[in-house]
């Protein structure tokens, strides 16, 4: 079952409500998202330990339902 | 999680290797578009690493998600340590920190000649 774009997005926020979450469907198909995830709550982590948070945020349902999501992740410009 | 029987062997290759590329499908015939990405950086960096073939090992396939809190593959190793996917690795490939990363921890890096 794919992933509606607006479902990645509120889980995303439900665990990070600070977050800026942009979605692209890459091929229309519901099925390979590209995100860029901006949230402070990313500040002094390494890459992996964002895109683990990201990953939690989304509740097992990266490499399940959600075959695809290139992500990004950073912290808001004003906070560094 | 030492309940995981998959950990021990993954520990396994991580150690025995400076550089292990868990992934679908092998260096000379990744199964999967994201597999390939890595391994094409690796080899425009003239990186030698070991490939792990998830597909042919559910226990190891299964049990590397668990072993980095990590959902999906492929992921990559160097000296142990777990570096990133395939997003990650491509973002620090493009910035040069991967290089970085592989001279920081003494594995020798070899780019192509351009012609």
């Amino acid at each position: 079952m794919p992933m509606q774009a607006g479902d990645i997005e509120r889980l995303i926020k439900e665990a990070m409500p600070d977050a800026q979450v942009m979605i692209e469907d890459l091929r229309g198909d519901g099925d390979h998202y590209a995100a860029m995830v901006v949230s402070k709550q990313f500040k002094g982590k390494s890459r992996v330990q964002q895109h683990q948070m990201v990953y939690k945020a989304l509740q097992g349902n990266m490499g399940d339902a959600l075959h695809a999501l290139a992500l990004q992740t950073g912290v808001p410009e004003e906070v560094d | 999680m030492s309940d995981n029987p998959a950990n021990e062997r993954i520990q396994q290759e991580i150690d025995d290797q400076a550089v292990v590329l868990f992934m679908k499908g092998t260096p000379v015939f990744p199964q999967c578009g994201f597999s390939a990405a890595v391994v094409q950086v690796l080899t425009l960096l003239g990186v030698q690493f070991k490939g792990v073939d998830v597909l042919s090992d559910p226990q190891i396939r299964e049990g590397i998600k668990t072993f980095s809190d990590w959902p999906t593959i492929p992921q990559l190793y160097v000296k142990g340590e777990f570096v990133g996917g395939c997003d990650i690795i491509r973002e620090m490939f493009e910035n040069g920190e991967l290089k970085q990363v592989f001279a920081d921890k003494g594995v020798e890096t070899q780019e192509p000649a351009t012609a």
